[in-house]
């Protein structure tokens, strides 16, 4: 036995050797749990402001049911996007390709369709097939060379890019040929009228992709490990996540969804592009950090990067309504981003 | 203890493990028996390590068998170890911080729903995970965590360790191996996690205590393993050998067999 009992003494000090219960919250400290618990609280209230105050300076028209259904079209395609980068950015990883995988499988869609003549069915089957090949070469680089992410997809963004203008012979596939040939491909630039409010398709899509994977993130086990494995890897595979299986499997969905949004983009653009579609990467990274998800992995929200992209949306649509130059409104988009992230930054300290 | 338990739950035979021209096991053997704590104590470099994961399948050995409850067993990574009883509690806890208590608790082996919801839409039942992890944890007498639905990252070290112990405790049907338990903790937190290692044990879990603390060593374990230049040097007991023997027969000041209580003490209710 151990002679000189030290915890005898332990046992009589007079107070807890460190406490964290008990101390009186200031009224900055419960904002601080209160975010950290709710990390889409601070987008939304963000978004609510924006809309407030979008509405006093450029008046009713702003908030006409007509005007918001617009801006809800503007972000379809950087939301669908925004999906496929959340569940990335979840893990710890980021993806530069995004925007390089939607315009190489828009462009094998629109070729295969319109240049050979395959039912538009199964052309956008093969733009799918292109996303998901893009996307598991992503993953296979992350996790059976270790490569970091970051750098891993700038590669591949060029390589695809690349393999775009080639496939492409750099030619635009015109609005009137898809019409003639191929009008499915156009399936989710239908538009309808519901309210005053005018809603595509394509619209109505994301949004249901956005419940989905919210569903996914919350009440399935791969929605869990995605958050462990991006919280922090070795205790997930000490807990037995096979987190590059998990990795992996991210890799290659948010390829998938590329590949929904090629299809989305030619709804709305109309016609297929080999030169659109470069800035999706930075755009989509935009509304997820906006949404209140850490780029440091394990926290945030997908409903989050939703309420990002309507952020973006509504201060481009806000600011054009009001008059205000193109390139403030960027100056504020560039403020939102770098605000989000000190908030972020701040949040993870709780 | 009845004399019929003669047979140990967890055994090595023989291991041996090399890494390059480092032998970590030489021809080690290892005996755990039921409901007992055995500590598992060793200079740093001695094999301690090595020896736990060619037991659990972390780092499976090059030649030897292992035996659980009597069966030949051939685990080639962690999950197969998990899979069969043994969990273990690793030094760095292994808890994802930003998943709450109950997540943490069944992550990686997650409960559905039944029917419809479960098997086709993979739907996780949270209610089920909760009540049971609010059981568990109850069982072990730590119910003062305010909340299931806490971040892990809100709790203090010892709370935490203690979520890590009620998850091996609350999913080893086998064995619960733990690895510094107390390295990272204040007295006061150690001796929390040392009644949970107690409490484990008397709920008739045999645990295996990896520590460099003798004190620690001491007070919990029934029996002592020395590990010694990779492999079993002695197997001492807290009663008949003092703190000093026990570090001295670990470094090589000793010879065990000089030891009245010989080198290899045997379990309770083992005959000779």
């Amino acid at each position: 036995m151990a002679s000189d009992n030290f915890e005898a003494v332990a046992a009589r000090a007079t107070g807890p050797v460190a406490s964290f219960e008990q101390k009186q919250l200031s009224f900055l400290e419960k904002l601080q749990r209160f975010l950290h618990h709710y990390p889409t609280a601070a987008p939304t209230f963000v978004l609510i402001i924006a809309i407030l105050g979008f509405y006093i300076a450029a008046g009713p028209r702003f908030l006409s049911p007509f005007n918001l259904s617009l801006i809800l079209q503007q972000i379809t395609v950087v939301g669908i996007i925004g999906v496929a980068q959340t569940l990335v950015i979840l893990t710890a990883g980021i993806d530069l390709s995004v925007g390089a995988i939607m315009v190489l499988s828009s462009v094998v869609m629109g070729r295969m369709a319109i240049h050979w003549g395959v039912p538009a069915v199964f052309a956008i089957m093969l733009g799918f097939m292109v996303g998901f090949i893009c996307g598991y070469i992503n993953g296979f680089l992350i996790t059976r060379f270790r490569l970091p992410p970051f750098i891993t997809t700038l590669g591949t963004l060029n390589i695809f890019l690349a393999l775009n203008l080639w496939y492409s012979k750099s030619e635009s596939i015109r609005s009137q040929d898809i019409d003639a040939q191929a009008p499915f491909l156009k399936f989710l630039g239908y538009q309808f009228e519901i309210w005053g409010a005018s809603l595509t398709l394509g619209t109505v899509t994301m949004l249901l992709l956005f419940v989905f994977m919210w569903y996914m993130l919350k009440y399935t086990a791969w929605g869990r490990h995605i958050y462990a494995t991006g919280d922090d890897p070795q205790a997930a595979q000490l807990a037995g996540i096979d987190t590059n299986k998990v990795l992996l499997s991210v890799y290659v969905v948010a390829g998938l969804i590329c590949a929904l949004a090629a299809w989305a983009s030619i709804g709305r653009v109309g016609s297929v592009s080999p030169n659109a579609g470069q800035l999706e990467n930075l755009d989509s990274i935009t509304a997820v950090v906006i949404g209140g998800t850490s780029l440091f992995g394990g926290r945030g929200a997908i409903m989050g990067t939703l309420i990002g992209a309507l952020v973006v949306g509504v201060f481009r649509n806000g600011l054009a309504l009001a008059g205000v130059e193109v390139l403030w409104q960027q100056f504020a988009i560039g403020l939102l981003i770098i605000i989000a992230v000190a908030t972020d930054q701040w949040i993870r300290r709780a | 203890m009845a004399a019929t338990q003669l047979e140990p739950i967890l055994a090595g035979r023989n291991l041996v493990k090399r890494y390059g021209r480092v032998t970590a096991l030489d021809h080690s053997d290892f005996d755990l028996y039921p409901g007992e704590v055995l500590a598992v104590i060793g200079d740093n470099g001695a094999g301690k390590s090595s020896l736990i994961k060619a037991l659990t399948g972390a780092a499976p050995p090059d030649t030897g068998e292992v035996y659980l409850a009597g069966q030949k067993v051939d685990f080639k990574n962690p999950m197969d170890g998990r899979m069969a009883g043994i969990e273990t509690v690793y030094q760095n806890l292994a808890v994802s911080p930003s998943l709450d208590i109950a997540d943490n608790l069944f992550l990686g082996r997650e409960l559905r729903k039944p029917g419809f919801l479960g098997k086709w839409l993979k739907m996780l039942d949270h209610k089920e995970m909760e009540r049971i992890a609010r059981e568990k944890l109850s069982e072990l007498g730590l119910l003062t965590i305010q909340t299931i639905r806490q971040p892990v990252e809100s709790l203090s070290g010892g709370q935490r360790q203690a979520v890590a112990v009620a998850r091996a405790a609350a999913f080893g049907s086998k064995v619960v191996i733990m690895d510094e338990p107390t390295a990272a903790l204040g007295v006061k937190e150690s001796r929390r996690v040392l009644d949970l290692i107690k409490d484990v044990r008397n709920r008739g879990m045999p645990v295996v205590l990896i520590s460099h603390n003798m004190p620690h060593v001491w007070e919990v374990a029934d029996r002592i393993h020395v590990h010694r230049l990779g492999k079993r040097h002695a197997v001492i007991k807290p009663d008949t050998h003092t703190m000093s023997e026990g570090v001295a027969i670990m470094t090589g000041a000793m010879d065990p067999n000089d030891h009245p209580a010989g080198a290899y003490a045997t379990p309770k209710g083992v005959a000779v």
